[in-house]
């Protein structure tokens, strides 16, 4: 698993991604610009490919970095609260400020996002049993207690089905106009990379970094802004996306290791790919129609997921 | 020089540590010992400004290290505490090459490649470089840390019970090394041990604790002595000469 092959398949999965769909789009029609066709390809195609690969890149980004901090190979997002407080603060967004515009509820949603994820932190770090499976766990009755305090206003507020309609990972909403709020996380990919040193030793403990000169708390706190972040913009254009957080750094790190330095850009290949691949599966199923992205996503990440399980115990 | 001055360490009311005083001289090999709780560990803890303390100061050459600034610390003084809650997948040469990460920041120099060099000679790991940490017997992963902290070159390195776990095969190595980077690179070196035997042959200065206190500090044959050892672990001793070593029988 060369990093060129994954952007050779990267490039191939995004040329079947614009090709497909219920208009037939060939490449004579896009060579001679064909009115329709490029209008196709420019309101609807192209904002769901580069949806696709800046979340798919920024989902698997935000499992590294969070697994890392936490040195913990099953914490991501979504097991640490961190999606589920987004949610709260959309929700919280649609009941205080209802005619906010998108980016004033991505902030709402980032700045809750980022509390629910340093309160994960500062549990993780009050307690002292640092076992493999108790800190997920943890993480998961967090995001389920955040979660049911969401569904509690949801009903009051009759909001339950706007709410997942925001929730549900769909790319097929996603046009020109909607999406653009995504491009925020490449300088936050970049910011991630510059930071790559940081992380990788931080997740060897607050000790270990301290005798490397590191600001431990800084580090972190810089790691948890970034996946905060990421996983608002996220969540706000295109819903929540399981699994990808947790399962592609973990697959690509049994090549490439952990130091971040050598698996982030893998990693984010990866997680591209994967969403991709997730999605084009999505909308041939049971072409004309479309099955949710949640759904592919779900059953080709735990198969994944399941595989990891059973590797580890070998 | 570190100079230890009345350190206080209390957790709730028990002190762990009880107006310690101590100089530790540069260019040796200094060995904390004593029973568990006597805050051998805790001590070193607080030199390297891992934990805080409840009273009195901690001078590196002269310098309060509490006004050190980190990245200047992380140059000068360096900590290894138990390793093996450490699960990250790097190789040995990477994790080799964080120890330049006080200097470096990641980019690393042609200096930065010459000391991740020595270090790998000094501890033997040139084959193994490439390998990862999870690949390693103990004994070659305690050398891979040890290594790191060669490769960041600090006057002072400090180790908590760096035997740990190792057999005596791994453990010989392991002060061997420590010895040559004394004896050819003039670094100081401060141990915590709970071998004692391993203490009295690898040691010049060897420091007692019992209950937050210092019991003695001296010279190997000062403190390898029947009556300082019994007063120390509270159990029966003998103690022969053995090859121009001073050697415990406690069994």
């Amino acid at each position: 698993m060369k990093k060129r092959y994954l952007l050779v398949l990267l490039i191939l999965l995004s040329i079947i991604s614009l090709f497909i769909g219920v208009r037939k789009i060939s490449l004579q029609d896009i060579l001679r610009f064909e009115d329709a066709a490029m209008r196709t390809m420019v309101l609807s195609r192209i904002p769901r490919l580069i949806s696709l690969i800046l979340a798919g890149m920024g989902m698997s980004i935000s499992g590294l970095i969070m697994q890392q901090l936490s040195q913990n190979k099953f914490v991501s997002p979504t097991t640490a609260g961190t999606i589920d407080s987004a949610k709260l603060g959309i929700l919280f967004s649609l009941i205080v400020f209802p005619a906010a515009n998108t980016i004033v509820k991505m902030l709402i949603s980032f700045v809750f996002a980022l509390a629910g994820s340093l309160l994960f932190m500062f549990i993780l770090r009050k307690i002292k049993m640092k076992n493999t499976v108790i800190i997920p766990l943890i993480g998961i009755m967090m995001a389920n207690i955040i979660g049911s305090v969401s569904s509690f206003f949801a009903y009051r507020y009759n909001l339950t089905q706007s709410l997942s309609s925001w929730m549900q990972g769909n790319f097929s909403m996603v046009i020109k106009g909607r999406y653009e709020l995504l491009y925020i996380s490449l300088p936050l990919v970049l910011i991630a990379y510059h930071y790559t040193n940081q992380f990788t030793i931080a997740g060897m403990g607050e000790e270990f970094a301290f005798n490397l000169g590191l600001n431990y708390n800084s580090v972190v706190n810089i790691g948890i802004s970034i996946v905060a972040l990421i996983s608002a913009l996220v969540v706000i254009t295109v819903g929540r996306i399981p699994f990808l957080g947790l399962v592609i750094p973990n697959l690509i790190s049994i090549y490439y290791g952990d130091n971040l330095r050598k698996n982030i850009i893998p990693t984010a290949l990866a997680g591209a790919i994967f969403l991709l691949f997730s999605d084009i599966l999505g909308r041939i199923v049971i072409y004309p129609y479309e099955i949710p992205i949640s759904l592919t996503v779900g059953i080709l990440g735990s198969i994944i997921f399941l595989y990891l399980l059973f590797r580890r115990n070998h | 020089m570190i100079e230890i001055k009345s350190v206080v360490k209390q957790y709730g009311r028990k002190r762990v540590l009880d107006n310690v005083s101590l100089n530790i001289e540069k260019g040796k090999i200094t060995s904390f010992i004593g029973p568990n709780g006597a805050g051998k560990s805790t001590l070193l803890s607080i030199i390297s400004r891992l934990i805080g303390k409840d009273g009195g100061e901690v001078y590196l050459e002269g310098q309060l290290v509490d006004r050190i600034d980190y990245n200047d610390f992380a140059r000068r003084l360096s900590i290894l505490r138990q390793t093996n809650h450490i699960n990250v997948r790097l190789t040995v040469r990477e994790l080799v090459s964080f120890g330049r990460f006080p200097y470096s920041e990641g980019k690393l120099k042609a200096e930065d490649l010459e000391h991740i060099e020595k270090a790998l000679e000094y501890t033997q790991l040139q084959d193994e470089q490439h390998k990862y940490l999870d690949e390693l017997s103990g004994g070659q992963r305690q050398r891979a840390f040890i290594a790191m902290v060669i490769a960041q070159d600090t006057d002072y390195i400090l180790l908590d019970e760096p035997l740990n776990n190792l057999d005596v095969k791994h453990s010989v190595e392991i002060m061997k090394i420590l010895r040559r980077l004394v004896r050819e690179l003039g670094k100081t070196v401060v141990i915590v041990m709970h071998d004692i035997n391993f203490a009295s042959c690898y040691s010049d200065h060897i420091v007692a604790f019992n209950k937050g206190q210092i019991v003695k500090e001296g010279e190997v044959e000062e403190i390898i002595r029947k009556e300082v050892l019994e007063d120390v672990y509270d159990t029966n001793f003998v103690v022969q000469d053995i090859m121009n070593r001073r050697i415990c029988f406690y069994y």
